[in-house]
């Protein structure tokens, strides 16, 4: 799929619940499965990925549509870790 | 960030954030929605 796009207008985008999935999905679509364990390992896709949460990218969708999708499950999420999560394996600080 | 005009791809989690919760908010950003999933690891 992601290899059918130019890498430059794809974006992952992630609802994953804590930091510890939203790094490894985040590894796995940027740099290939960190475990080795799947079929993207060894597969640098290079795609940008952002968790749904973020900052950016709620500020990027209408506020009623994040809130009627998004915003009470954020409420029960730690966002600020998974989104440093997220941001650390885009700037390739992971 | 930008998302008008980008093909997204959805990955949700049943234990967290749902594929079409994401999808939805793609597309009302403007962007298409070329794969929607959400896993379930229980």
């Amino acid at each position: 799929m992601a290899e059918r796009f130019d890498r430059d207008e794809v974006v992952v985008l992630l609802g994953t619940p804590n930091a510890e999935s939203s790094r490894l999905y985040a590894l796995t679509v940027k740099d290939g499965d960190p475990s080795w364990a799947g079929a993207l390992a060894g597969t640098q896709l290079g795609l940008a990925v952002y968790h749904i949460t973020e900052p950016d990218v709620k500020a990027a969708i209408p506020s009623e549509i994040y809130d009627e999708h998004v915003a009470l499950m954020a409420m029960v999420l730690d966002v600020d870790d998974i989104a440093a999560a997220v941001r650390d394996v885009r700037n390739g600080h992971s | 960030m930008e998302m008008k005009g980008k093909k997204v791809i959805a990955l949700g989690e049943r234990d967290g954030i749902q594929g079409t919760a994401l999808a939805e908010c793609a597309k009302s950003a403007g962007a298409e929605v070329v794969l929607e999933m959400t896993h379930c690891f229980v």
